[in-house]
């Protein structure tokens, strides 16, 4: 990628020093530094290099499986796509532009944190729980595995420890919740991200600044923040420099997806009065006299 | 009907060839199971993180809720609507119906990953009720249980007078006795709630059933996506209790070479093209306001398979049961109901399975060998307890000359003298 960060960031206009100690850009440009409300990352994968590092970071943070960090130089590994699974919360994957296939760009994927997830509206016990503060976290203690949140996923994000046939857990992207937040830390990959390509900060302020990039620099993206309408919103953005169709992103409508079924459940059990009519209703017909009908003659 | 029936306990031999067979697949079944609780989902199904469910959702679990509908039709046409001579029917299709649930709830069990964890949906601090699968679940928990106390007064009526322990414990016959007929007296007074309760409870699963699907609308093939899937799923199982009912005593009255009932069978089969006919104008309907209708001519699997739902499974057993020349037949009325059964059984298939497209999926899925050997044993084990109980309780009526000719040499009388 020959473009200078600097150049990129525009209205960002990062320090280098502070990205050294790993603090991320939204800290730098005045985004409060404490979120509590809608934590949100925007992703662009225009300055994305694919060094994997989030990769490594997210590994290490979550204790799975990991590899050395040169490891991950590796670029053969973008020969095939691959997605998120239970050994794996993020991975990136690399696309090109077939109207500039010359240059790949790279997509990192995770859980999307959506602003109204399905996967917590499947969920029989509550089990996934969407935090006021943006992330959707996940009880292994109360999920009873019936793998609805996986069918409901938009994204096809929850992945499933199929190989654990005693305690088997739905993996996915924690928003690094257990780094608390709310007291001015990022998510691990945030953190480790040496391009500066993910930028952590309250959803609104993200927004701004995507749009104010895109503006910026009409020729290297695409006008559209993928994140910002998909299904309602989600917490996790991307800025890309071409059309999200090259990527893995689905084409996904505007309309959040829980009122689908929440709608109907509501209509149908609103105060259990539609149930405990229909059992007054059938109560009445068997109380009533019994239907002297001589029914058998009809069918002899 | 000329001779007044009364259900009685059906003495045969309970292996023959055909029930050896059953039994053998039966077994693989149970290894299946086994095999799944050993090693975990991953090495018994192909189930991955596209497709979170399969057969044993699809077919254990939707399809044997629809199936077992016959229970609380049946229910709803001779105790709440009063036709009484549909009473001859009603204690089978019980049967079913609890032993139905008994294996969905059971097919629950081994398809969820964390199966000790079932009862958590009951703890009200864990109560979602935005899922639809929550509803599900409640509500089918709750029926079993109403099922069982269905069921209960049969095996009083089995054992009340005729508790007959052996040895030692045979100090508890009275004590035991005395239960039963207290239990016969409650239950007869306030049965009724139970039997509403049924009809209330199936309702609001099976329809809620439909619902599932409806949070998945950009992963649904549009042919099946619609916002009306509850109301076709509770129309469907409606549609099926009867001809479930139909098949289920034509088989069984082969199998025990008993006479079938066939114009009890005709009368309730009646009821039948109106309410495939009403599931059909629904179905028309939807397709037309989406403006899906291209999608049916296309000729992709899922246009034939569309279309043979509603041609073979609706259409065509609809005109069949219409005609009464047909309909008092046993063999049209089994050609009927059987359509009528494969229908509902493609459609929930569809529904759950083929009209379920995962993003990233290059390969469709296919059950495994397990997890169709563990579906085949659960339905085996299904028919051998079926078999079981209606040679213990009295659930198959049988015409009252033939039994009173019958207490004079078989094990009934002695039974009764045992008793006495
Ligand atoms: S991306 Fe999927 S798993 Fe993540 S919050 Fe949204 S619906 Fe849930
Ligand atoms: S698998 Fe667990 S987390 Fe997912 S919907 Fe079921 S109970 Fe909830």
């Amino acid at each position: 990628m020959s473009l200078g960060r600097r150049d990129f960031l525009g209205l960002a206009a990062a320090s280098s020093v502070t990205l050294l100690a790993g603090k991320s850009l939204a800290n730098e440009q005045q985004l409060p530094k404490e979120c509590k409300d809608a934590c949100a990352v925007l992703v662009d994968t225009a300055v994305c290099i694919g060094c994997r590092k989030c990769e490594w970071a997210c590994n290490r943070q979550h204790n799975l499986s990991n590899q050395d960090m040169a490891a991950f130089d590796d670029k053969t590994i973008f020969k095939i796509q691959r997605r998120p699974d239970d050994k794996a919360y993020t991975v990136v994957n690399e696309f090109r532009d077939p109207s500039n296939p010359e240059k790949p760009y790279y997509t990192k994927v995770q859980c999307m944190h959506c602003l109204d997830p399905a996967c917590v509206s499947a969920c029989i016990v509550g089990a996934l729980e969407k935090l006021p503060n943006g992330p959707v976290v996940y009880d292994a203690w109360k999920c009873i595995g019936c793998r609805y949140c996986i069918v409901a996923c938009p994204f096809q994000i929850p992945a499933y420890e199929y190989d654990n046939a005693l305690t088997p857990q739905v993996r996915k992207c924690t928003f690094c919740t257990e780094r608390n937040l709310a007291e001015g830390n990022v998510p691990a990959c945030v953190e480790a991200c040496p391009n500066e390509a993910l930028t952590f900060g309250t959803r609104d302020d993200l927004i701004g600044l995507a749009h104010a990039r895109i503006k910026a620099y009409p020729d290297r993206y695409v006008d559209h923040v993928y994140g910002e309408h998909e299904v309602g919103g989600t917490s996790w953005m991307y800025l890309a420099p071409a059309d999200f169709k090259n990527t893995e992103l689905p084409e996904l409508p505007p309309d959040r997806i829980p009122p689908n079924t929440e709608n109907i459940q509501h209509a149908v059990f609103k105060w259990f009065v539609p149930p405990l009519a229909l059992y007054g209703l059938l109560g009445l017909i068997m109380a009533s006299k019994p239907d002297k009908e001589n029914e058998q003659e009809a069918e002899k | 009907m000329s001779a007044h029936e009364i259900p009685v306990p059906i003495k045969q031999q309970y292996f023959t060839p055909g029930v050896k067979v059953v039994f053998a697949v039966f077994l693989a079944g149970a290894v299946g199971v086994a095999y799944r609780f050993l090693y975990g989902l991953g090495a018994v199904t192909n189930l991955d993180n596209g497709y979170g469910w399969g057969i044993w959702i699809a077919i254990d679990v939707s399809c044997g809720v629809a199936l077992a509908a016959g229970g609380f039709t049946t229910a709803a046409i001779a105790e709440i609507f009063h036709k009484e001579k549909y009473h001859v029917i009603t204690r089978p299709a019980l049967l079913t119906a609890m032993l139905g649930y008994t294996f969905v709830g059971f097919g629950v069990m081994i398809d969820i990953g964390r199966w000790y964890n079932i009862w958590h949906p009951m703890l009200p601090d864990m109560w979602q009720g935005n899922s639809a699968l929550f509803e599900v679940g409640i509500c089918v928990m709750t029926y079993v249980t109403v099922l069982y106390f269905e069921f209960f007064p049969i095996v009083i009526e089995r054992f009340k007078s005729r508790v007959n322990l052996p040895a030692i414990i045979a100090v508890l016959n009275k004590p035991i006795d005395g239960i039963l007929h207290i239990a016969d007296k409650v239950l007869r007074k306030i049965g009724w709630v139970f039997i509403i309760a049924g009809v209330v409870l199936s309702f609001a699963h099976q329809s809620s059933l439909g619902t599932l699907m409806v949070l998945v609308p950009t992963k649904m093939h549009p042919l099946w996506y619609t916002h009306l899937s509850p109301l076709l799923f509770l129309i469907s199982a409606i549609a099926v209790g009867f001809p479930m009912v139909v098949f289920e005593s034509i088989l069984a009255s082969r199998s025990f070479k008993l006479k079938p009932e066939v114009p009890i069978l005709a009368s309730l089969a009646r009821y039948t093209p109106f309410l495939l006919g009403l599931y059909l104008a629904l179905k028309i309907g939807d397709l037309t306001i989406r403006e899906v209708w291209p999608y049916v001519f296309e000729f992709s699997t899922e246009s034939w398979l569309f279309m043979a739902e509603l041609v073979l499974g609706v259409i065509v057993p609809m005109i069949i049961l219409s005609i009464r020349k047909y309909r008092r037949t046993v063999g049209g009325l089994f050609t009927g109901a059987t359509l009528v059964i494969g229908g509902v059984v493609l459609n929930r298939i569809d529904v759950f399975l083929v009209a379920y497209k995962p993003l990233y999926q290059t390969k469709a899925y296919f059950p495994s060998i397990w997890e169709i050997l563990v579906t085949a044993g659960c339905i085996s084990a299904l028919i051998l307890l079926y078999r079981a109980f209606v040679m213990i309780f009295p659930v198959i009526s049988q015409p009252e000359d033939e039994v009173a000719g019958r207490m004079d040499d078989t094990s009934v009388k002695a039974n009764f003298s045992k008793a006495r």
